[in-house]
């Protein structure tokens, strides 16, 4: 697998003009599934039928292959500013390069939170400096993600915030959250929600049930998410601002969700790849790589999940990728910290556990990391592969073969449970505004 | 003259099977008898070192590995959470390293987080017993407790896993959040016996049906028909946590009170792994009365203790046991 | 094997005159079956009871580094203080047994006397160790295996060498 040598940013790589040719061409947003060709030139997808003259095409060979929009992973920790030595700007989109990725949306868990102007754009300049692929920062709901008091949400919007919301937080106060999307409104930017309301998860570290019984480690309970989920779809129809409920994990939450949108509540759920590969019986060695938050539950929650991106209740993929360093996951099971990387492996575990299995086809899964996140998000310009598009484009090998191992990951950190998996099915070619970033 | 031990460690009963609990309860009989003598000392772990590493304070458990030790003639050294490195914010990795670096053979740990015994196990060459984690185990504990109800009510020579058939245990109180509780009932439902637990709904959770027990919510129901009752402390920071209203109200529902022991069976054992509240979850009289086996539960402990430190400790070094 | 318990006891009592200071201590198992036995026979020349305990060895035991044998239970039901005790043993092999057995012995107290019967006396003795009272000397090489059979724990009487 490679990055192509002395690419500092993404600005360093050449916008080609590329051929991407005889691949199946899977474009969610546009309704196709079909073999063809794939021209795109000046950083934008142009049409077939109607090209520039006087152009030198590089072909790329896309036989077997399957040609997407860009993914798009709305759920990232990037962890810079301020914990450079678990990831930083530069290392996270590299592993979202070699994972496929080519937009990723930054969680403002930092040091300092992103609350404030400046920290948004020390983001957007360090991302100029450092990024492989496009990077958009997140702003805070509340200042120094307290839930106290409202984050200057203009400012972040302003500063180029493309969402707001406390992630690894959860803005416990309802009065607060009510008035965040009263006035996150006025920006037409969504508020994302981490779902846990601390009273009831308590010092929780896993699921709260059979597994947590024998190995007596506190549980964290899915009531602790679905209180949560409710009172953000009945705030959203109260105040008919959209609300994104991150990683959800239990049968409730997928319930709660699917009822509001019958109703026509702006509510959306997003699943990780993690809480529909492992269960919590995953937990049983204690090993921290299994400590995630909200945390593996059971069988009969993963199968509520798979059914909810089937029915189309959950329309979003997303991996949470949180790296931590070594010695931090290397403690005591209560003391770790919760959450494990995502970006290199969540492609193929999404084969593995929606394709294989028939939840999902390859347009369903892929709208999933494609035009769905890009609406919800208000990137008009992603997740299609429409004419005049931006040349954002993964191309997938379904079946190549191979084995996670987690010292080959571009990330700074190790912390993954996947590591020694078999899996099948990687991205190739990872292509950004027409330039190449990745390619195996 | 073979042995059946296979393990470095002691981290839990659940993994272990009934020959292997019987094992060591073989093993501590022939210890107990060497702890009746003038001379209460044998050197089978001569040249060997011990430490005791309590990262949570208890003065009846690390006493008692203490003495276990000394008796089997290791050396031992007694750390405890007021004077560890824990304190400076050395990891557990860090501090195991740090003892094994001393060439220790056999690290006992209280750990206030489920899972640290077997943490340290993982990374360890020495042996590693759990004096308790959290939430998770306390092998010792159970083992026993079901040595000394084996010694009162059981049958000796049956096959392992029908020692304590027949025999009808009651463990009352704090379930939730006991380790005690969860090894007793690995080790009682493993030798045979039949396991009711009692406590209010919020301290004993409908999950523990799933690990092959009855659940009440009513102690009377209960009482008659028991041979044991094993009560466990309750805390009272629990209160705190909304579990339960008071300790008056505790009293009046699960505690062990004249009453109540009126309708027990005569021969009735009572049980307790202390330390005991008196007046709270059994009576101050009944707890010293003839029924109660408290104390000897203490004794038992050491010879217990004694078995674990010898078996752990034998074959090529810490390592396994050749037989 | 009866022919040698008799043998052992008359010795026994020729060499201890006054009978009511001596007491038996077997080594498992078969160890305390013949103390049992040698009792019950000295019990008559003596016309009273003769003690009979069991020591166990295995914590005094030299080999403990290799392997963690199953301790059996020390029952001495009486003072061993003063007292003249014979230790019994099935087979006296290298000694090591009989050397164990005498520190184990010594964790229960200090007797006047100790004393050592072994039914066979195999040979190949590792340690300057020798018994008082033996029933049979019996040739054997090192690596061949001697078995003891006794009608309480075996069902019939028996002395076997199996050769390597």
């Amino acid at each position: 697998m490679s990055i192509p040598t002395g690419l500092q940013k993404l600005t360093d790589a050449p916008v080609e003009s590329l051929c991407i040719h005889g691949g199946r061409i899977v474009d969610p947003a546009n309704k196709r599934d079909e073999v063809g060709d794939l021209y795109l030139h000046d950083g934008k997808v142009v049409n077939p039928n109607d090209l520039p003259q006087g152009v030198n095409w590089r072909t790329l060979n896309a036989r077997g292959h399957i040609v997407t929009p860009g993914l798009i992973d709305l759920h990232v920790h990037l962890r810079e500013p301020g914990q450079s030595s678990k990831e930083t700007i530069a290392t996270g989109t590299r592993a979202a390069a070699a994972g496929g990725f080519t937009t990723v949306v930054a969680m403002p868990n930092t040091a300092p939170k992103a609350d404030g102007a400046a920290t948004i754009a020390w983001i957007l300049q360090r991302a100029a400096e450092t990024a492989l692929v496009n990077v958009y920062p997140t702003g805070c709901i509340s200042q120094n993600m307290a839930g106290e008091l409202l984050a200057p949400i203009g400012s972040l919007v302003k500063a180029g915030a493309i969402a707001i919301t406390d992630d690894g937080a959860c803005v416990q106060n309802n009065e607060l959250m009510r008035r965040a999307l009263e006035y996150t409104k006025m920006f037409d930017v969504p508020i994302f929600d981490h779902c846990q309301d601390y009273a009831l998860s308590g010092g929780g570290v896993m699921n709260e049930g059979h597994w947590s019984t024998i190995l007596g480690l506190p549980g964290w309970p899915a009531i602790a998410e679905e209180v949560i989920v409710s009172r953000n779809a009945m705030l959203s129809e109260l105040t008919g601002a959209a609300v994104h409920c991150q990683h959800l994990s239990s049968v409730g939450s997928v319930r709660i969700i699917r009822e509001a949108k019958q109703r026509g509540v702006r509510i959306s759920g997003e699943a990780t790849p993690h809480h529909i590969a492992l269960t919590d019986s995953d937990c049983q060695g204690y090993d921290t790589n299994y400590k995630m938050n909200p945390p593996l539950r059971t069988h009969r929650d993963q199968e509520a999940l798979l059914e909810g991106l089937s029915d189309g209740t959950i329309e979003i993929l997303a991996s949470d990728h949180a790296p931590h360093c070594e010695f931090e996951k290397e403690v005591e099971f209560n003391y770790a910290p919760f959450g494990i990387l995502g970006l290199e492996t969540e492609l193929a575990i999404f084969i593995q556990k929606l394709i294989e299995p028939q939840v999902l086809d390859w347009s369903g899964m892929i709208e999933k990391l494609t035009i769905n996140p890009a609406k919800l998000l208000n990137l008009h310009t992603k997740g299609s592969l429409a004419i005049g598009k931006d040349a954002d484009v993964t191309v997938i090998d379904p079946n190549l073969e191979w084995r996670v191992d987690k010292n080959q990951s571009y990330s700074k950190s190790r912390n993954t449970p996947f590591h020694g998996w078999n899996l099948r099915g990687r991205a190739t070619t990872t292509i950004i505004g027409g330039r190449i970033v990745f390619s195996l | 003259m073979k042995s059946a031990w296979k393990h470095k460690d002691l981290i839990a009963i659940r993994p272990l099977d009934a020959a292997e609990i019987a094992l060591l309860h073989d093993t501590a009989r022939a210890f107990k008898e060497v702890l009746s003598r003038p001379i209460k000392k044998v050197p089978s772990l001569r040249g060997k070192t011990v430490i005791n590493l309590f990262v949570e304070p208890s003065t009846r458990t690390r006493t008692s590995f203490e003495l276990a030790a000394k008796r089997l003639s290791a050396d031992v050294v007694s750390i405890a959470s007021e004077s560890s490195s824990f304190k400076k914010g050395e990891t557990l990795k860090d501090t195991g390293l740090n003892l094994q670096a001393m060439n220790s053979d056999i690290i006992i740990l209280r750990h206030p987080a489920a899972g640290a015994p077997q943490f340290l196990a993982e990374r360890l060459k020495a042996g590693v017993i759990n004096a308790g984690d959290g939430a998770h185990e306390h092998p010792t504990q159970a083992l026993l407790d079901t040595f000394t109800i084996l010694e009162k009510l059981g049958n000796v020579s049956a096959p392992p896993d029908k020692k304590l058939a027949g025999i009808k245990i009651a463990i009352v109180g704090d379930i939730l959040f006991s380790r005690v509780a969860r090894s007793d009932i690995w080790a009682m439902t493993k030798l045979g016996a039949e396991v009711t637990l009692v406590g209010p709904t919020t301290l004993l959770p409908d999950t523990f049906r799933e690990l092959g027990v009855k659940v009440s919510h009513r102690i009377d129901d209960v009482l008659a028909e028991a041979h044991v009752i094993m009560l466990l402390r309750i805390q009272h920071e629990r209160q705190k946590q909304q579990l339960f209203p008071s300790l008056g109200e505790y009293v009046s529902l699960f505690g062990l009170t004249h009453e109540r022991f009126k309708r027990c069976r005569p021969d009735v054992l009572i049980m307790h792994p202390g330390p005991i509240n008196r007046g709270v979850e059994i009576a101050s009289e009944l707890a010293d009365g003839v029924n109660s086996v408290i104390l000897q539960q203490v004794s038992n402990g050491l010879a217990v203790r004694m078995a674990a430190l010898y078996l752990l400790t034998g074959g090529n070094g810490p390592q396994g046991v050749n037989s | 094997m009866r022919e040698s318990l008799a043998k052992i006891s008359r010795e026994i009592a020729e060499r201890n005159r006054d009978l009511s200071l001596v007491a038996l201590i077997g080594l498992p198992t078969r160890g305390v079956t013949l103390a049992e036995r040698i009792a019950a026979i000295l019990a008559q020349t003596a016309g009273h009871e003769i003690p009979v305990g069991q020591i166990d060895i295995t914590f005094h035991r030299d080999d403990l580094e290799l392997r963690r044998p199953i301790p059996h239970v020390t029952n001495v039901p009486f003072d061993i203080n003063g007292r003249t005790i014979i230790l019994v043993d099935d087979v006296l092999f290298t000694g090591r047994s009989v050397r164990a057995a005498l520190d184990s012995l010594n964790d229960l107290g200090r007797p006047e006397f100790v004393q050592l019967a072994a039914l066979i006396d195999r040979g190949h003795r590792r340690l300057p160790i020798a018994a008082d009272f033996i029933g049979r000397t019996v040739k054997t090489d090192f690596n061949d295996d001697v078995a003891v059979r006794m009608k309480e724990i075996d069902g019939a009487d028996s002395v076997e060498v199996h050769h390597s």
